[in-house]
């Protein structure tokens, strides 16, 4: 088990070693630093000593991957590759490009983002959980069926409406809540209800669709007869048997996205004015600070990593007849 | 008026699709086990009333994607002809009133008046402030109050005349070719297509066209007269907008795949087949990719994408151009996040494949590895191909919205309905609220979403094997 974790550990290194290398082309290589600078100031009038000015404020004014001018080790080192690249390693994430810093501010911005993912997540794997019973419970019956098309009908809205569509609903009609803003403490949880509820009813659809599945899936099987023929009734059936054993694949697919929940939600945190780290990247993109997306982008591929390594130890725990060695 | 052809990539890779589906459908017609599936699909009721919307959205996203540059003027002496730099559409020649209705600014849907008031100046010299009409929003109007209602009632009216008088004619034809076909009396053809009886489900084809000719018909006779969607910001035609952004959704939701596809079936084929080390490099690949957010590496490559074009102005002739190249690019950067799951799922179903006796009996004939993989094991995996390519769509479609709310989706020049929501959400501070780009939006969204849906599972439900010996 440990000799194991200690493998995929050692075997995420080279995934990661190839994100890096993705991140840097994209945005060393096919932009090179000039360009860079020229879009933060203006695309027209700018001299070239402004640009150099720029580039050494934020230390991109060296070679991309080999510094021939300095000397011994440094050749290596006094490069933007090492400097800015490989540091990310470290979770040496740097200044952005507008001066702050990075580890800082991701250290602030996490709780929030938190605060909103985690319930989404618990809350909701519950309800879909409920409903996926409960419709599996009634299967090849009218409720099955029109309660899968209502789950597809809710699927098939946007995103984007369950959220203005609630802001204005809740926030403006209502005036049950603030429509956005945050604060910490306590008084949080006026923010966060508004974006929890609807990061929940949006994943209703998808989510009991796929939970279905998995316990029909799971309720074809020969235990179940077995059980069945044995004379237990259905209810007990459904929540003894079908809802343990279906917990394996339930379980494993939550775990991927369980580290990812720190990077919290693009759009519900902009929409909502929640400053976790979703709302902050956005804010990157839209001022093209690529400093700070370049740090997420490595900080999102790090946790997916870490989901896939929790994901095969929790494939152990919850199933006794899988070993890994 | 004459004019100058434009191919976009786009549209350069549209036809290339449509090309290849006619191609298909004729290969197809005479082979009985390609066809029965699809005539499973054929006889779901749900299937064939999505496929019926699909058809009326793809018929639009079509005739959004000849474009050409109309001539502007004619040099007389030297005979040099130029033209506009703005690029239209056989769309947009159809929709030509929709389009030349520019207001001024925001009006609601079927209003007569502006939506904010200014300054005005009545006819005795004097300036109040009032809501102005409208130029082509119910222009022909003599008093707005007293005859508008009536007015939309009486146009509805006749649309709706026209709508069934054209469902009619369709109804009459399809119900003339069953008579043909099936050489029986026309009563018996009516009563089989009332109770359902038919192979495929007539009744259910015809009430749904019937509806979609309703609207056409309201949306066509009201739309010259009245905003029936309203007017946005700039005071263009919210229904135009609407329907010239079938065709962004729709090339994001097809041409993502198409880019995608021979990526995913080669790379996932070859890993499962060859194994050893072609498979532990691809699964780095593809574990790499996968692992960095998707919405992170667009947004990175579309930044870039940015400062490149930025710094590069002279590439693109027409804003036209550049957008295009945009959509194009995001199809692509979109497909690299996306063909991860389909390599994953092919690369599973290759080294079951390729255990199975008759790959065995075919190498061990001497058959070579490409001939393998072309004839043997590539037309047992299309269905997973073709499943994971129908339950994308909807995604992608939805994505758009949501990647051009971050500003990393679609070109701001373009017509799109991530555009159209992301420049409404902006106004729902106003009081009161604009809501009809918005809702607009949503709704075309919604049609071709759940339409897609609908018709993916049931295209599931025909190929998938798990699903077809329950």
């Amino acid at each position: 088990m440990f000799a194991y974790i200690i493998r995929r550990v050692l075997y995420a290194i080279p995934i990661l070693i190839g994100v890096n290398l993705i991140t840097f082309t994209l945005f060393f290589v096919v932009n090179s630093p000039d360009n860079m600078a020229r879009m933060q100031l203006g695309m027209k009038r700018v001299t070239p000593e402004a640009i150099t000015a720029w580039k050494h404020e934020r230390g991109y004014d060296m070679p991309l991957l080999y510094n021939s001018g300095a000397p011994g080790l440094d050749k290596v080192t006094e490069t933007i590759f090492y400097k800015k690249s490989l540091a990310l390693f470290a979770l040496r994430f740097g200044q952005s490009d507008s001066g702050r810093d990075v580890a800082y501010d991701i250290q602030q911005r996490m709780w929030p983002s938190l605060a909103i993912a985690l319930p989404v997540f618990v809350i909701g794997i519950l309800t879909n959980i409920t409903f996926a019973l409960l419709i599996a419970f009634f299967r090849a019956t009218y409720i099955d069926l029109w309660g899968v098309v209502f789950c597809v009908i809710l699927m098939s809205i946007s995103g984007l409406f369950y959220i203005i569509g609630g802001q204005y609903l809740i926030g403006k009609f209502l005036q049950l809540v603030p429509i956005s803003g945050y604060e910490g403490g306590v008084n949080a949880y006026k923010f966060v209800v508004l974006p929890i509820l609807i990061g929940i009813v949006g994943g209703i659809g998808s989510g009991t669709r796929w939970y279905r599945t998995i316990f029909l899936e799971e309720m074809g099987k020969d235990y179940v007869r077995t059980a069945r023929a044995k004379g237990l009734s259905e209810p007990l059936v459904l929540f003894r048997h079908v809802l343990k054993n279906a917990m394996i694949p339930i379980l494993t697919g939550a775990v991927v996205v369980l580290p990812l929940l720190f990077m919290g939600s693009l759009i519900t945190e902009s929409f909502f004015g929640i400053p976790g780290l979703g709302s902050y990247t956005i804010d990157a993109i839209n001022s093209q600070d690529f400093s700070i997306v370049r740090a997420m982008v490595f900080l999102g591929s790090v946790l997916y990593i870490i989901g896939l390594v929790l994901t095969d130890i929790s494939y152990t725990l919850v199933d006794p007849r899988i070993r890994l060695g | 008026m004459s004019f100058k052809p434009v191919i976009l990539w786009t549209d350069a890779l549209i036809y290339l699709l449509v090309a290849v589906i006619i191609a298909f459908i004729l290969y197809a017609r005479h082979k009985e086990p390609l066809l029965a599936p699809w005539r499973q699909v054929a006889r779901s009721r749900m299937a064939m009333a999505s496929l019926v919307i699909l058809f009326v959205y793809v018929g639009i996203g079509l005739l959004d994607s000849f474009h050409f540059r109309p001539m502007v003027q004619n040099d007389s002496k030297g005979g040099e002809v130029h033209y506009s730099p703005e690029v239209l559409s056989t769309l947009d020649v159809l929709l030509a009133p929709l389009r030349e209705h520019v207001e001024k600014s925001y009006s609601a849907p079927f209003a007569t008046h502006l939506y904010s008031k200014e300054t005005l100046e009545s006819p005795d010299g004097k300036t109040i402030r009032d809501y102005p009409r409208l130029e082509h929003g119910g222009a022909h109007l003599q008093d707005p109050e007293r005859d508008r209602w009536p007015d939309i009632a009486a146009t509805a009216g006749v649309a709706v005349l026209q709508g069934l008088g054209l469902w009619l004619v369709l109804t009459v034809l399809v119900i003339g070719v069953l008579v043909s076909r099936h050489r029986r009396g026309v009563g018996g053809i009516i009563r089989d297509v009332i109770a359902g009886r038919t192979a495929l489900p007539w009744h259910v084809i015809l009430l749904t066209a019937g509806l979609l000719l309703l609207l056409a018909t309201s949306a066509a006779d009201l739309g010259v007269k009245y905003h029936v969607f309203g007017t946005d910001k700039v005071g263009q035609d919210v229904l135009y907008q609407s329907l010239k952004s079938v065709r962004t959704g729709l090339v994001i939701g097809t041409l993502t795949t198409l880019v995608m596809l021979p990526f995913a079936v080669l790379l996932g084929i070859m890993a499962g087949y060859f194994r050893g080390w072609v498979d532990d490099v691809i699964q780095y690949v593809y574990t790499t990719l996968n692992s960095i957010p998707g919405v992170l590496l667009i947004a990175a490559a579309i930044l870039t994408l940015q400062v490149y074009m930025q710094t590069h102005p002279e590439m693109f002739d027409t804003i036209a151009h550049r957008a295009d190249m945009r959509l194009l690019f995001l199809c692509i950067i979109l497909g690299i996040t996306s063909w991860t799951g389909l390599c994953r799922l092919l690369r599973g179903e290759t080294l079951k494949l390729s255990e199975i006796d008759y790959i065995q009996a075919a190498s061990a004939f001497g058959v070579g590895h490409s001939r393998i993989i072309v004839r043997h094991i590539l037309p047992n995996v299309m269905h997973i191909v073709l499943i994971s390519v129908v339950l994308d769509f909807s995604g992608l479609v939805l994505a758009e919205a949501v990647l051009s709310y971050v500003g990393v989706g679609v070109d701001p020049t373009m017509n799109s309905w991530g555009n159209m929501i992301n420049a409404a959400r902006l106004e729902m501070a106003r009081e009161p609220i604009v809501w009809w780009s918005l809702l607009s939006a949503f709704v075309l969204m919604f049609v071709l979403v759940l339409a897609a849906n609908l018709f993916s599972d049931a295209v599931r439900d025909a190929f998938d094997p798990r699903l077809r010996k329950q």
